[in-house]
């Protein structure tokens, strides 16, 4: 015996004597606001189209990219890659799309290390240093990062002395307003023999950790496994290259005439924009990162320490796994937001890549097409990242059983 | 197998537990619960005591409090240049707005505040009458009165506003534009329709994926382009454009969380008393998820209080800018003027944005009466 039931799809609904009227279909109403939708937005682009090319006409100029094959003119004070006033507009923006990873990278790092911990101090049981972090989060966040960036400029990097007078630690590191000189590593042949004891090391930390797992299990006993391998990790690329003849040799920054020749430097506007950066962007990974262990139930921490799991142990083998859940996806925007936050460079100077688009702009006149590749790398970009931490993600999802 | 983690042996007693109760001991688990907690709570109270002295030093005791011009802020050992602040403060509130007109902005000013009050305190009535007012009428007044140019009232032009005057109107149209155009948006990012679904999903997708940086650039420099030639737009409303859309991609997601924390038997039994699409959302669903996102509402409100700082990057003299183009004044450039500029902007703020969070905070325990540990 079948019933219809209003659940079971098989069988169509009755429809209404009459029929509905074709003014009142979905369907009907459906395609046709899609329709007018289309329509809306292709005169919207034509009429956009027609003045932009009326606009274009009377400046003289045309779409194309073949300007970024032209030599760009101007210099950038800092590069990774070759870079002079000679090269092209193509290579200028390359070369601030890798300033802008380098900041981007280097800031998500620092970011996130100060971010757990001051995210972990939070919620300690020691009112100080709860105290601390809480001030520190609600003093840092509630001001806006281009004036940080400006205070972090202005306030501490422009005091700092001259170059002659340079601050020196150990005579070779230099301060000073040329920024952060350091002696800059060269490696020699043979040098792949400190990356080869790093490799053995890490396998073997690895093999060994596998090992102490299985004794764990078998008889209940815990090895101290990192501090056995840390220092291990550290000092075997020493290692190697002690044994291979010490292939290394530093190119140490020295004074000549009113500027250093040697070594590598961080130019002032690279370090503002970076400890502002990390500095603002730390109290919001701190705030995700207390908000994840806060929403881990009362129940784990107290059942930890029912099996006796000191304070430590509670937090690193339940409570921060379960944490990561609900931290990541948080987590990733605030990495985006650093990446996008890293382009308000232009504000003190630092050529990344929305200083390079700007100046390019300036100097070509080429608006639309600038803008339309700005936009395409950092939306490539964000994209990038996204993904990433969405393989992360995946990788650290709930198992269930 | 047996389990040979199992303990067959007692453990080695501990020893009883030192009291938990009277002030030593709740003084010791609160600032030493470990011997490496406590060094902690030294390091971190001799810091803050340093450091709160530094500042206390620099912006009371050796601060400069009255002074005509630069001299006495210029010598050595000076700290905190008070005088500037105070010789400039009504230049960045105003801006360059005219002194003798200067009562405009003040009714608006008066306007957006009562209003805006009206619409946060839980406990004043005629919600509905103020947030129409605030949304619909008060942009319309601010507009006639700041500009005029109508009813016999003397034009002035948007470059010379200035100051809080134009941080406020970045923010407050960046947030009135966004709202309308987030919802719109957020409800086209759910909608069944496949071409309206996909123009509102790459709309907010692409905008989210940009720095608000790249958003004003391209305000500034191709909405003038898209115009019709020989038109060339305002200054201030190429920026206002650009923060607009930039927010109402923002609140568009904000938006769409609270839709999606409406239960799907609201939309059901909406359609099942037959109210057409609009008005399922406009007297069902939207009511009930506006008010679960006012917090977030908030929140993004704050961002964005503090992005309008951006704009002058591409020139605009909002209140960052202004206090900036200050430091250069001859009669006030010195040693300490640039610190102070920037400790009073920093606490301007500061204010602000952590008074809003704090109020945020406060509706969220309001809406979220749960029961917590």
């Amino acid at each position: 015996m079948t019933v219809n039931t209003p659940h079971s799809k098989s069988v169509p609904p009755p429809a209404p004597a009459g029929g509905v009227s074709w003014f009142y279909d979905p369907k009907i109403r459906g395609y046709a606001s899609q329709i007018i939708v289309v329509a809306l937005l292709l005169w919207g682009l034509y009429v956009i189209i027609g003045n932009t090319q009326a606009n274009l006409t009377k400046l003289n100029q045309n779409f194309g990219f073949g300007f970024l094959t032209q030599a760009a003119g101007f210099d950038l004070s800092t590069s990774l890659i070759e870079y002079s006033s000679t090269s092209t507009y193509g290579r200028a923006i390359f070369a601030g799309l890798l300033n802008t990873i380098l900041v981007a990278v280097l800031g998500i790092i620092f970011a996130t290390i100060i971010g757990f911990l001051v995210g972990v101090m939070r919620l300690s049981k020691n009112r100080v240093v709860a105290g601390a972090a809480t001030l520190y989060i609600e003093l840092i966040r509630n001001v806006p990062l281009l004036l940080q960036i400006f205070m972090w400029y202005a306030l501490v990097l422009k005091p700092l002395p001259g170059v002659k007078d340079a601050h020196s630690l150990f005579g070779i590191v230099f301060l000073s307003k040329k920024g952060i000189v350091m002696p800059h590593p060269n490696f020699g042949p043979g040098a792949w023999a400190g990356l080869l004891f790093l490799v053995a090391a890490l396998v073997g930390t690895w093999l060994f950790r596998r090992r102490a797992r299985k004794l764990q299990d078998e008889t209940g006993k815990i090895t101290p496994v990192w501090l056995i391998s840390i220092p291990i990790i550290i000092l075997s690329p020493f290692i190697g290259l002690a044994l291979a003849g010490w292939p290394l040799a530093f190119d140490y920054p020295e004074l000549k005439g009113f500027n250093f020749s040697g070594g590598m430097t961080m130019v002032p506007e690279m370090a503002a924009l970076l400890i502002a950066l990390i500095v603002y962007s730390a109290t919001f990974i701190a705030e995700t990162v207390r908000s994840g262990i806060q929403a881990v139930s009362h129940g784990q921490s107290e059942a930890s320490s029912a099996l006796g799991l000191s304070r430590g142990r509670a937090l690193r083998l339940v409570i921060i796994p379960q944490a990561m859940r609900v931290i990541i996806p948080p987590l990733a925007s605030q990495y985006l937001n650093l990446t996008k936050n890293s382009s308000l460079a232009i504000a003190v100077g630092f050529p990344d890549l929305m200083y390079a688009g700007g100046t390019v702009n300036n100097q070509s006149g080429k608006a639309i097409e600038v803008v339309f590749i700005l936009m395409v790398v950092y939306l490539s970009l964000s994209l990038f990242t996204a993904a990433f931490m969405n393989w992360f993600n995946s990788r650290m999802k709930m198992v269930e059983r | 197998m047996s389990l040979s983690y199992v303990r067959t042996i007692d453990a080695p007693k501990l020893p009883a537990p030192t009291t938990t109760a009277g002030t030593w001991a709740k003084l010791r688990e609160r600032f030493a619960p470990t011997p490496l907690s406590g060094l902690g709570t030294l390091v971190i109270a001799v810091f803050l005591a340093w450091a709160i002295w530094s500042i206390f030093q620099w912006a009371i005791i050796d601060a400069v409090w009255t002074a005509p011009d630069r001299e006495p802020c210029n010598a050595p050992g000076a700290g905190a240049c008070w005088p500037f602040v105070q010789a400039k403060a009504l230049q960045w509130v105003y801006g360059f707005y005219p002194i003798e007109l200067r009562w405009r902005p003040n009714i608006v000013f008066l306007l957006g505040g009562l209003s805006l009050a009206g619409l946060l305190i839980p406990k004043i009535p005629f919600k509905g009458w103020n947030a129409l007012f605030f949304f619909l009428a008060f942009p319309i007044i601010a507009y006639v009165l700041l500009t005029g140019g109508r009813f016999g009232l003397e034009e002035v032009g948007t470059e010379q506003w200035g100051g809080l005057l134009v941080t406020l109107i970045v923010a407050i149209t960046g947030i009135v534009a966004s709202l309308p155009l987030g919802i719109l948006l957020a409800l086209g990012r759910r909608s069944k329709m496949p071409v309206v679904r996909t123009l509102c999903t790459g709309f907010i997708e692409i905008v989210r994926g940009v720095p608000l940086i790249t958003v004003l650039f391209m305000a500034s420099v191709m909405f003038p382009l898209f115009m019709p030639p020989g038109i060339n737009p305002d200054k201030l409303l190429k920026a206002l454009v650009g923060v607009g859309l930039f927010s109402a991609a923002y609140m568009a997601e904000v938006v769409r969380g609270g839709l999606q924390a409406i239960p799907k038997g609201q939309y059901e039994a909406s359609m099942a008393v037959g109210l057409s699409y609009w008005r399922m959302m406009l007297l069902v669903v939207m009511p009930q998820a506006l008010k679960v996102v006012i917090p977030g509402i908030v929140n993004s409100f704050i961002s964005l209080f503090k992005d309008t700082s951006l704009v002058s990057i591409i020139g605009i003299f909002d209140l960052f800018n202004i206090v900036q183009s200050g430091f250069n004044d001859a009669k006030w450039a010195s040693a300490q003027t640039g610190n102070t500029g920037y400790f009073a902007l920093a606490l301007i703020y500061w204010v602000f944005c952590f008074s809003m969070s704090r109020y945020s905070q406060f509706i969220e325990r309001r809406l979220n009466t749960s029961y917590t540990r």
